[in-house]
């Protein structure tokens, strides 16, 4: 009897210690047998995380109709395209540098977007393709980047922080989605970038550009990428290279946001105004030679035509 | 795909263009010279519909040379290229025009200045210090923003020139293998073996 009346009274200390079992029990998601299992899924019930879409009969037709301008230039929303990030691993830690043009079509929807993600003090993500898929999944990894930290009792690596990303997209694949960025930081390996898309597509690597202006970078920036730049080098490689691209990619320009990832996480350097940089240069900041970009400042009073002495002083 | 660059320098003019013949996903022939001489200072590299390049070019040639066989003189290189201009604008207006783009480079021995003019085949035409037809300039323009210096020696300017191929190898997944290039200057035009 009293077992029983143990049971189900509702205020002695027995109860009260049972109630606070059945909240520890709540909070455990996950079976015992997925801690640390070699499943391969580590802390993920399912292995991928899921999500909810929208309740019609078919989401992705749904998006397309409302979204797809090359079908529809009158379509209610624009996704954001046109863009120039980049972000290369050399000697002294990682260099992303990335453009602030948002463009809707052939309007310029804004001029000063953040296009690098600060997912955590070690980790940055930039943003190409749609603004808002990519605003909103690297703050969601950056939410699960914090959880592996409190669960693991250690910071997560690049390699796997990407490798969550690229799974999540992976499964909205067809849906939609459209982001292509680059995962970049620090952790125990050193330097590391990785690029994932809405594809499914990731690649680790030490140099990537991505978006509508990156062929534009990566005529400069191949060129001038060494693995020993110095990190003024460098600095001024990434800024060199997002001006190339804001001068030829009507979708691309504005400014150019610098942010350097060492041994103590990432450093923002500074916002240049690619305008300014093409008539004055960037301005006293390390690694700049303080000469203007633009072509035609540059090789002012320079002529290709060649007079012989004779004719030339005459 | 097709791919031309072309430069200016201090008394010269270089022009590359890939060696390439395709068709469809084949390659027919990898030697093909895609840059004509429209005279003793005058260089002329086409790309664009098979067919029609060596057609037009071959039209423009011989047009170019009857016009110094008349004269005596050949004409010089603004007035080449608004003549080359002309002929492809009208072309344009026909029932069946001519898709080529040119890249035409000319040494004038009066003033001792090397010009090159960008002509595509809508017939727009622009004096340029350095130019590139093809998927090419994607990569190569802002390259050559950074690099080109028209005071520039033949050295130098090959090594831009070097510059813009080897980043188009690197990057352009239907990268052409062999480019021809050739260089005009007061002595004439040259090939060089690159």
């Amino acid at each position: 009897m009293n077992t029983f009346v143990n049971r189900f009274s509702t205020n002695n200390a027995l109860s009260v210690i049972r109630k606070a079992q059945a909240v520890v029990d709540d909070d455990e998601e996950f079976s015992d047998a997925a801690w640390g299992s070699e499943a391969g899924f580590g802390s993920l019930a399912k292995g991928v995380p899921s999500f909810s879409i929208p309740a019609v009969h078919d989401p992705t037709a749904f998006l397309r109709l409302h979204t797809d301008d090359h079908a529809d230039p009158n379509c209610r929303i624009k996704i954001q395209h046109g863009t120039t990030t980049l972000a290369f691993r050399f000697q002294g830690g990682v260099i992303v540098a990335v453009d602030s043009r948002a463009t809707a079509g052939s309007y310029i929807a804004s001029g000063t977007v953040k296009k690098v993600i600060e997912i955590n003090p070690y980790l940055l993500g930039t943003m190409a393709g749609g603004a808002a898929d990519c605003q909103y999944w690297e703050t969601y990894l950056g939410i699960q980047c914090r959880l592996h930290e409190l669960r693991n009792k250690e910071r997560i690596s690049v390699a796997a922080a990407s490798k969550y990303l690229s799974n999540l997209v992976y499964s909205y694949k067809g849906m939609g989605l459209s982001m292509g960025t680059m995962i970049c930081g620090w952790d125990k390996t050193g330097p590391a970038v990785f690029y994932v898309d809405s594809d499914g597509t990731r690649l680790k690597g030490d140099l990537f550009s991505v978006g509508s202006g990156s062929t534009f970078a990566y005529g400069v920036l191949d060129q001038g990428y060494r693995w020993d730049l110095t990190d003024e080098e460098a600095q001024e490689l990434g800024r060199r290279s997002i001006y190339a691209a804001g001068h030829r990619d009507a979708f691309s320009g504005n400014t150019c946001n610098l942010y350097h990832v060492k041994e103590d996480g990432w450093r923002f350097l500074g916002n240049y105004d690619i305008t300014k940089m093409h008539y004055d240069g960037p301005g006293d900041v390390p690694g700049s030679a303080q000469v203007a970009y633009g072509y035609d400042v540059r090789v002012e009073g320079r002529t290709s035509s060649n007079p012989p002495a004779a004719a030339a002083t005459a | 795909m097709e791919c031309s660059f072309a430069l200016t320098g201090k008394g010269y003019v270089l022009i590359a263009a890939d060696t390439t013949a395709a068709r469809s996903i084949v390659k027919m022939k990898i030697d093909e010279d895609k840059i004509k001489s429209l005279g003793p200072h005058l260089l002329m590299a086409y790309s664009g519909e098979p067919g029609d390049t060596t057609q037009f070019a071959e039209y423009i040639e011989r047009n170019i040379r009857l016009y110094q066989i008349r004269n005596l003189y050949p004409l010089r290189p603004p007035s080449a290229a608004s003549w080359i201009r002309r002929a492809l604008a009208d072309s344009l207006r026909s029932r069946k025009p001519y898709s080529v783009n040119l890249l035409l480079g000319g040494y004038d021995t009066s003033n001792h200045t090397p010009s090159l003019y960008w002509i595509d085949y809508l017939g727009t035409q622009a004096e340029v210090p350095f130019a590139c037809h093809g998927y090419g300039s994607y990569f190569a323009l802002s390259l050559l923003d950074r690099y080109h210096d028209p005071e520039a020696n033949l050295e130098e300017g090959l090594a831009v020139l070097r510059r813009c191929i080897d980043e188009v190898s690197k990057r352009l997944v239907v990268s052409p293998g062999k480019y021809r290039v050739k260089v005009v200057d007061k002595d004439g035009i040259r090939e060089i073996e690159f």
